[in-house]
């Protein structure tokens, strides 16, 4: 099978050319996924799945246009580029448009380790059977833990190929195995919700079902008893989970896109300092077998390492091509393809730790807020300000004394990272996205 | 352009009525409580606009079918975007190995059933009209824009329209198919004035034709409303943070009902008893002055549907009557399992994922009072008119929603505009402080896209003018 999916690009490629198209590119996609649900220990849900998905892009002359489909048929791929050569006639040329220079195309596709066919031997009843394990584990962790949402193993293996009408052709593929479970927390007629997961490129790296149902069962249960706080503008601690979330925040206003169309708070400050010296962060593609990381990418660029702050300063943005061409900077590889086009995206993106404890950043607040969740959307890309939900813990004197709820965390996100006051030294690498514990020091939390 | 959905299946995939009795049969070759087959097929189309020009432009063509069986609690599902038989054969062994014991196999005859509500046949769908025209309307609101106002520095503006055919086949062998035309223009602005930036959207559609938006200009409408939010903006104070009174304006901010109370009314989280509503059928949950109501048959709107995705007529559900629980929203499964009748809830985002309970168009019932008069009620507060996204944890029934218009209210008389702010709550509480409805009901211009388990579909909400006596605002100003 190897090289089919690059031959159908190739003539996809051939038949674009034909039909006037000046450049192109195309991907194909293929993956087949499996997940068994079980909920109180009886199976729920089991579902398998195949896709596939063909993309084209054209250009003709400066005029660029974009179709899919998930028919591989010879009849719909001909309707394919058919489509997306009539619909390039209709668009605006734009001088900057186009595919990167073929000297910087990637000349060898290296072996990330993304994939482990080996892995996807389980049988069904196998896959159930860690689905319940991880559910049971959390259900037997405390007599609290009265229902549960249910417990997943999923697992997939995808082929993705990539080719350009320029030369550029490589294709790799990747496996992703999961497990997860959300149980309830009751007490004294009160019902929290949490849960806990973990997903990884090899099945042997996945935690085991019964330390990933007791960390979720813990989560849960240490809700339980949330109160609301007064409003106040106080020190706020973020766990790692949330402090990732917050440099998302950050690599989104570094995205090239946002830029040239003057759609964010990062415009215009390359080399400017835009947070606290403590505050290093780092996009990294090539770390083998993460979950982020891939070979090339969206048009066809070698992956790398990129510094986006360091030590406080705005090193580097996120671009494709064309939003460099825009910006008038070279393309950061970041480009990401989709059906419609390119646009950017982060690969593994991470804050770096310092060399503070957890403990001791939640130790030295007297009055605080320590953050385990945020909800809503409340995050103005152009101006930064920031307003979402939170659920956490209330500091008093160092200590984590109380569960809080139904409270909101507000600030600018540049205010917010200037007032980094603390980064911890408890950075672990789960999600395409980590970061430590971080302490901001001022923060407006609202509630009673 | 799309037939008859049991015609186009069958030219188009061969999967004539004959075929589906087979899969259909070999899907219920074991003891199942139900089964279905679901097949789609989906034309979609997107053009955008930025810096004057219609620099993208996209279409896509998605085809699938997905199978289901279910036994008890169990439910097995298989989907393959290959609809020739032998993948479908093997998608239902897949579909029917959770259910439990041998059968026979057997061929399930099929009858056509009719369509219940005709809510949106368009002479032409919008995905038919020509490209250049598309074109041309988001130039036009390019220039509207830029004239509306010097400070406008940057526009982007799309339009997607879709065109979706399915088609359901039931276990005693009835069919139900259904033509789903939906589009949608969104207008994005960029405004600037001393440096500072700041960033409008609005926008609307619904199932209905590519004339629909020159029709009262309502094109214009949404480029004006684009425009004069990102710069109100410019000009905007710190939100205030705290728990205070909060008036919110008829139309989009109905968003509070989806988020607040529809979720957590949605069948499968009462069933499994994880919902902050679960068990309070009968009980007082908001105001008497609050009835909530989930539609899904009203003409041409973004979140109406002919039939749900298991084949189930769609209605108008009361959810919430005088401040009373009467019904949850209910898919089949969950209706069975909770020996309730399914509702036309059950939604689903593509052949590709099953279904679940899901709102269509939520709304409160109009009361009596005048909305200006419910402003001059209030001393202090906050007055918010227009929203951007919202979440809810089912379970602890915490909400929030984040204001992107918002005024404060001083002494009776909307003043200041405030920074965008989120809002938090609690389902079951917030609704128990609505102390005034106005007589102003309005529905959304339908842009509303809900998302539940990873899965996205079109819906609408509705709101007259209320008073809530009590929500906390997520603002900076102490």
């Amino acid at each position: 099978m190897t090289g089919a999916l690059l031959d159908l690009l190739a003539d996809v490629l051939e038949g674009a050319r034909k039909k006037g198209a000046t450049e192109a590119d195309a991907y194909v996609g293929e993956d087949q996924s499996f997940s068994a649900q079980v909920r109180m220990g009886q199976v729920d849900t089991v579902k398998h799945a195949r896709d596939q998905h063909l993309a084209l892009r054209v250009f003709v002359g400066r005029s660029a246009a974009a179709a899919s489909t998930s028919d591989l048929s010879r009849e719909s791929l001909d309707r394919l580029v058919n489509e997306a050569v009539t619909l390039a006639r209709i668009t605006a040329p734009d001088p900057l448009s186009g595919l990167p220079e073929a000297a910087a195309l990637s000349r060898e596709v290296p072996d990330l380790h993304l994939d482990d066919p080996a892995g996807h031997d389980l049988t069904p009843e196998a896959k159930i059977e860690l689905a319940r394990r991880c559910e049971g584990a959390a259900l037997a962790f405390d007599p609290r833990i009265t229902n549960s949402e249910g417990g997943d193993f999923s697992d997939g293996h995808a082929r993705y190929a990539y080719a350009t009408s320029h030369g550029f052709a490589g294709e790799y593929r990747t496996s992703s195995f999961s497990l997860s479970t959300s149980p309830l927390a009751t007490e004294n007629g009160e019902m929290q919700r949490d849960g806990w997961y973990h997903v990884t490129r090899r099945r042997a790296g996945l935690d085991s079902p019964e330390e990933v149902g007791q960390k979720a069962a813990r989560r849960a249960l240490r809700r339980l008893g949330g109160r609301r706080v007064k409003t106040a503008e106080v020190p706020v601690v973020f766990d790692p989970q949330m402090a990732a979330t917050l440099i998302r925040h950050i690599a989104g206003a570094a995205a090239g896109p946002a830029l040239y169309r003057g759609a964010s708070f990062l415009l215009n400050r390359l080399g400017q300092s835009i947070a606290a010296p403590s505050i290093t962060i780092v996009d990294d593609g090539t770390v083998p077998g993460a979950l982020g990381s891939r070979p090339f990418d969206g048009e066809g660029l070698p992956i790398q390492r990129t510094v986006l702050v360091d030590k406080g300063v705005l090193a580097s943005y996120l671009l494709d091509s064309y939003s460099g061409r825009k910006l008038g900077l070279p393309s950061t590889h970041h480009a990401a393809r989709d059906g419609s086009g390119v646009s950017v995206s982060t690969t593994n993106l991470y804050l770096a730790a310092g060399d503070t404890a957890p403990e001791a950043l939640i130790g030295g607040v007297k009055n605080g807020l320590y953050v385990t969740e945020l909800i809503g959307f409340g995050v103005n890309g152009v101006t930064g300000d920031y307003s979402r939900g939170a659920v956490g813990y209330w500091i008093e004197n160092g200590e984590l004394a109380y569960p809080v709820e139904e409270i909101t965390v507000a600030g600018n996100l540049l205010a917010m990272f200037q007032a980094v006051e603390g980064v911890g030294n408890d950075l672990v690498f789960r999600d395409r996205t980590a970061a430590p514990t971080l302490l901001i020091g001022r923060m407006v939390v609202a509630g009673a | 352009m799309l037939a008859h959905p049991e015609r186009f299946f069958a030219d188009r995939f061969g999967l004539s009525a004959s075929v589906m009795e087979r899969l259909l049969g070999s899907t219920l070759a074991r003891r199942v409580d139900h089964a279905d087959l679901y097949l789609e097929y989906r034309i979609s189309e997107e053009l955008v606009l930025e810096e004057g020009a219609v620099k993208k432009a996209s279409r896509h063509v998605s085809q699938g079918a997905g199978l289901r069986a279910q036994s008890g609690e169990r439910t097995g599902y298989a989907h393959t975007d290959d609809l020739a038989l032998p993948n479908l054969e093997e998608a239902a062994r897949q579909a029917r190995a959770i259910a439990d014991g041998a059968g026979e196999s057997a061929v399930v005859p099929v009858t056509t059933g009719a369509r219940p509500h005709d809510l949106y046949t368009l002479a032409e769908p919008p995905i038919a009209t020509d490209v250049l025209r598309k074109a041309e309307l988001l130039k036009r609101v390019d220039a509207a824009a830029r004239a509306a106002d010097p400070r406008v520095k940057q526009v982007i503006a799309s339009l997607g329209s879709e065109d979706v055919v399915v088609l359901i086949a039931g276990p005693s062998g009835w069919t139900m198919g259904d033509l789903r035309p939906l589009t949608r223009l969104s207008v994005t602005v960029i405004a600037e004035e001393n440096g500072k930036r700041e960033i409008g959207g609005y926008g609307g559609g619904g199932r209905v034709a590519f004339d629909w938006f020159l029709e009262n200009e309502r094109w214009k409408h949404f480029t004006s409303e684009a425009v004069r939010q990102a710069v109100l903006k410019l000009g905007a104070v710190d939100a205030p943070a705290g728990t205070m009174t909060v008036v919110l304006g008829p139309g989009w901010p109905g968003i509070l009902l989806h988020e607040a109370v529809g979720h957590g009314l949605e069948g499968d989280f009462n069933r499994k008893g994880t919902s902050a509503f679960s068990g309070r059928l009968g009980q007082k949950v908001a105001s008497e002055l609050v009835t909530v109501v989930d539609d899904g048959t009203m003409a041409n709107r973004r979140g109406s549907l002919n039939v749900d995705d298991e084949g189930v007529p769609t209605r108008s559900n009361v959810l919430i009557e005088n401040g009373v629980l009467r019904a949850y929203m209910q898919d089949r499964l969950n209706a069975r399992l909770m020996g309730q009748e399914p509702t036309g809830n059950g939604r689903r985002e593509s052949y590709a994922h099953p279904p679940m309970p899901r709102m269509t168009n939520t709304f409160m019932l109009a009361g009596q009072d005048d909305p200006d008069e419910i402003i001059r009620s209030v001393d202090h507060g906050l007055y918010a008119v227009n929203f951007g996204g919202g979440q809810v944890d089912i379970t602890s029934g915490k909400f929030v929603f984040s204001a992107s218009e918002a005024y404060l209210i001083e002494g009776g008389r909307v003043t200041a505009p405030v920074k965008g702010a989120t809002l938090i709550g609690n389902g079951p509480d917030a609704l128990s402080r609505v102390s005034r409805v106005g007589h102003d009901l309005k529905m959304d211009e339908g842009v509303g896209t809900c998302g539940k388990e990873g899965q996205s579909v079109p819906v609408g909400v509705g709101l007259p003018t209320i008073r809530i006596d009590g929500i906390t605002v997520g603002g900076t100003q102490v």
